[in-house]
């Protein structure tokens, strides 16, 4: 106990925490899901400052793209499960700490039996289909969140569901029709890092109940002009009681094509966002391609698409020259070109 | 400047209006957020225009009536992590 004090000692020393509130930390639970750029560093300012059990979730595996930004991570760690590869480093920052790995997404069948084991959740993700669920979540299982995004050089930031406050339906009531992720648009590598940074200093003023927390606020940052800007807002109960007498559902990300006439090949991974529906899209993931090239017709144009318009060049360059197809075109620009 | 209130823009409306913020003259048509919001979706070609939420003085309000001085945000929701 002696050398866990000498640990905390800094941050004991503060009046307002004192050996109580390291206790309150000791004993906190908190869940982050996605341990990409807010994850990362969330984690690891909550696992230093001794907060007793840390859930990390995460589907993804670490990739070179990541490193710029996911700093917990490095090179020897590409191709390991990120919720795996942050554990590792973060139990040599702090062996108290109890941590729970979770390599799987959140979704509709495990998102209530994991968030209720915890006692504040923080969203590091990057889509809105997973914010929407951990906010219904959070309200069906009564836990505060604490949400942040990022745009560029932009980030928001907010506390949900605290106490009984605003949720993030009642700040976004209407899911947006596309989903433009990092991957896409390009962020500075600082930005998710500020972020999450921010998020793990709610964490610790909501299990330490200081000062006031971001609740009815949406704290907004831009960092090439340094502003700040807060907008206040309040909780919609109609919103919040709509989603408490429902079952958990998916929020679809309202997407269609431009073209309904035209045949797709959809070759990104199962788990990337939007997802249009529609019969005239067929989905290969680029990886299983030389397994089920047959399922392509060959007599009609076949326009491939990815997230960016890469993968979907390669893909067809691959069909081209394996399987000598000859009726494929890459939508430049990704998928964001062919919704409506 | 009279009758004249500040619009802020943030995220991906920023980059489509091209600037951060702007003056608008407050016209008979030009009297509450909704219909500011609805004057700059129409004048920038906005996307994902349902999805924009207005405050006026910091606050999300998209019914409100304007006046003069007041400062009117558009925000769009974004995911990015």
């Amino acid at each position: 106990m002696n050398e866990n004090i000498s640990r905390y000692s800094r941050q004991i020393k503060l009046p307002e925490i004192g050996l109580e509130g390291q206790q309150k930390l000791k004993n906190a639970k908190v869940l982050i899901v996605g341990m990409g750029g807010l994850g990362c560093p969330a984690a690891q300012y909550l696992t230093a400052a001794g907060v007793g059990t840390l859930g990390l979730l995460d589907h993804d595996k670490v990739d070179i793209t990541n490193l710029h930004r996911q700093i917990l991570y490095t090179e020897d760690n590409i191709g390991q499960p990120k919720a795996e590869a942050a554990q590792q480093y973060l139990k040599k920052l702090n062996s108290d700490i109890n941590f729970h790995t979770y390599v799987e997404n959140l979704n509709t069948e495990n998102a209530i039996s994991i968030i209720e084991k915890y006692d504040i959740i923080i969203d590091g993700t990057d889509n809105f289909q997973t914010k929407y669920l951990i906010n219904d979540t959070c309200l069906l299982t009564n836990k505060p969140w604490i949400y942040a995004s990022i745009y560029k050089y932009e980030g928001q930031i907010s506390v949900f569901n605290y106490k009984n406050g605003p949720t993030y339906r009642c700040l976004f009531p209407k899911a947006p029709k596309n989903d433009i992720s990092c991957e896409e648009t390009g962020v500075i590598g600082i930005l998710p890092g500020i972020l999450g940074t921010y998020q793990a200093t709610e964490a610790i003023k909501l299990i330490l109940e200081l000062g006031d927390p971001l609740s009815c606020k949406l704290k907004i940052i831009h960092t090439l002009t340094m502003q700040e800007q807060i907008i206040k807002f309040k909780r919609n109960e109609a919103a919040a009681n709509t989603i408490l007498q429902k079952p958990l559902k998916l929020e679809t990300v309202d997407c269609q094509l431009k073209d309904n006439n035209t045949i797709y090949l959809d070759v990104r991974e199962p788990h990337e966002q939007p997802q249009p529906e529609h019969k005239n899209i067929l989905r290969i993931p680029l990886s299983q391609l030389r397994d089920r090239y047959r399922e392509i017709p060959t007599h009609k144009p076949v326009n491939v698409y990815c997230q960016s318009g890469i993968r979907s060049k390669k893909a067809i360059e691959l069909l081209n020259e394996t399987f000598d197809f000859t009726n494929l075109i890459n939508v430049e620009g990704g998928i964001q070109k062919i919704l409506k | 400047m009279s009758n004249s209130v500040t619009v802020k823009y943030f995220g991906a409306i920023a980059e489509q209006t091209g600037i951060s913020g702007e003056t608008l003259e407050l016209t008979h048509d030009l009297q509450n957020a909704s219909q500011i919001k609805a004057y700059c979706i129409h004048k920038y070609n906005l996307n994902d225009q349902e999805t924009i939420q207005v405050a006026i003085n910091q606050e999300l309000n998209d019914q409100g009536t304007v006046k003069e001085g007041d400062e009117i945000a558009l925000l769009p929701p974004f995911a990015g992590g």
